[in-house]
């Protein structure tokens, strides 16, 4: 059913229902298993990857240690030396979206990420660690980020006030852009696969040579889907760090 | 796991009547029930399991490695040491035979000189004595002269004059006559 159907790849579907809290019911969802199925991919590639801890690493053990150091080196360049303690929660959330991104790029395969619930929370569990982390580590003076130097007092009302909303808009632009970027690209590659349906059905044979035109878009696309897939988990680590750092050092 | 089948006893969340997937709010509270769950799971498992064994493989590596240059380091302060030491032997040895040859060298021409002076004292006391001998053949060859004189002024003047002189006025005659 609905083959041609663009959206029906986003579908959540129920596998079983697990608990009642309140009026609403936890089911374990397509959604769910995809995204222990990437808690098993990660911890299997980082601790079947070093497994013989070799001092000349084999591939996958290459592979492996080349994505804690991309990380690490991430964090430490925008959120320095004292970033580091939250390395395990940048390297996380970058894995994390990382594998679930590349899994939603495989064919009738779910992409959790595609959900702005999903990357909402993400986001806000991000938002709220810095926050948190702000006050408790500076106090009040935290607040200082919205208040920059050498402003005159005249217009400083009005700075403030930019700055504070952009740091409550922070969340939002953070969510959508993986979201958004995640659902489009997917949209487009299932449009794309939709004409060739459409053409073969329609005009028989004629129809079907001519869907390689399609598929040749089909084909470049993947290839941008999978940068994509890369750049909006990187985008989203990165932004991590980046707001993490104004919560390490206030100050501008 | 790739196309999981609706069970037929639960109602399905959201049959594509429900509207746009991401926007249907009755699926929100399993996604982030599962979410939560998920993500804490593999918090755990990086921060407890995955990230520390990655990261003491790493530092393994550069500790062997740094240890590695560290030996190379010590091992190339220990060459160069034996090449000073070697270079000071060889030094040491060479001012050696310099001050043993320099050595020898004034010991022969101390031996040479006091050899020369002895032999020079030899020869100067013999030219002295010589010296010494002529004059005194020479003083005798010249007393013998006086008396030679004397001798034939006296024997002349008898024999011109018939009469003897004095010894003293022919002593004096001759002393004059050598004086000149």
């Amino acid at each position: 059913m609905a083959a041609n159907d663009p959206i029906h790849q986003f579908q959540i579907i129920d596998l079983f229902p697990v608990a009642k809290i309140g009026a609403s019911e936890i089911v374990f969802t397509n959604s769910a298993a995809f995204m222990f199925a990437a808690v098993i991919v990660i911890t299997a590639f980082l601790v079947i990857g070093t497994a013989k801890r070799a001092l000349v690493p084999s591939r996958l053990q290459s592979a492996a240690e080349i994505s804690y150091e991309f990380v690490a080196t991430t964090v430490r360049s925008t959120a320095g030396s004292e970033g580091m303690r939250f390395f395990p929660f940048v390297f996380t959330i970058f894995m994390f979206i990382l594998t679930l991104n590349f899994i939603g790029l495989i064919p009738y395969t779910f992409t959790v990420t595609s959900h702005i619930i999903i990357t909402a929370a993400l986001a806000i569990t991000v938002f709220l660690t810095v926050l948190l982390y702000g006050l408790y580590r500076h106090g009040l003076h935290f607040f200082n980020l919205f208040v920059p130097k050498g402003v005159p007092l005249l217009i400083m009302p009005l700075i403030v006030f930019i700055e504070v909303l952009s740091f409550i808009s922070r969340p939002i632009s953070h969510s959508v852009r993986l979201f958004a970027n995640m659902l489009a690209g997917h949209i487009t590659l299932k449009v794309f696969a939709g004409f060739i349906i459409l053409m073969g059905s329609a005009m028989g044979a004629v129809g079907w040579a001519g869907g390689i035109l399609p598929f040749g878009m089909i084909v470049i696309l993947t290839a941008l889907e999978t940068l994509v897939a890369f750049l909006q988990a990187y985008v989203f680590a990165i932004l991590t760090c980046i707001y993490l750092n104004d919560a390490i050092h206030p100050g501008h | 796991m790739a196309e999981p089948h609706k069970s037929g006893t639960t109602q399905p969340a959201g049959e594509h009547k429900g509207g746009f997937p991401p926007f249907q709010s009755q699926t929100y509270a399993s996604q982030l029930v599962w979410l939560v769950i998920a993500f804490v799971l593999l918090y755990v498992l990086m921060s407890k399991w995955a990230l520390p064994r990655v990261g003491s493989i790493l530092e393994s590596r550069q500790k062997r490695i740094d240890g590695d240059i560290a030996e190379a380091g010590a091992l190339k302060a220990q060459s160069d040491e034996a090449v000073a030491a070697y270079e000071k032997a060889l030094a040491d040895a060479r001012a050696n035979a310099q001050a043993i040859a320099n050595e020898t060298r004034d010991k022969q021409a101390a031996a040479a000189e006091s050899r020369r002076k002895t032999l020079e004292d030899e020869l100067n006391a013999k030219l002295a004595e010589a010296e010494k001998t002529i004059a005194a053949t020479k003083a005798a060859a010249m007393s013998n002269v006086r008396g030679i004189a004397e001798d034939a002024t006296r024997a002349i003047v008898e024999r011109l004059i018939g009469t003897a002189p004095s010894d003293k006025a022919v002593a004096d005659a001759v002393a004059d006559a050598l004086k000149r």
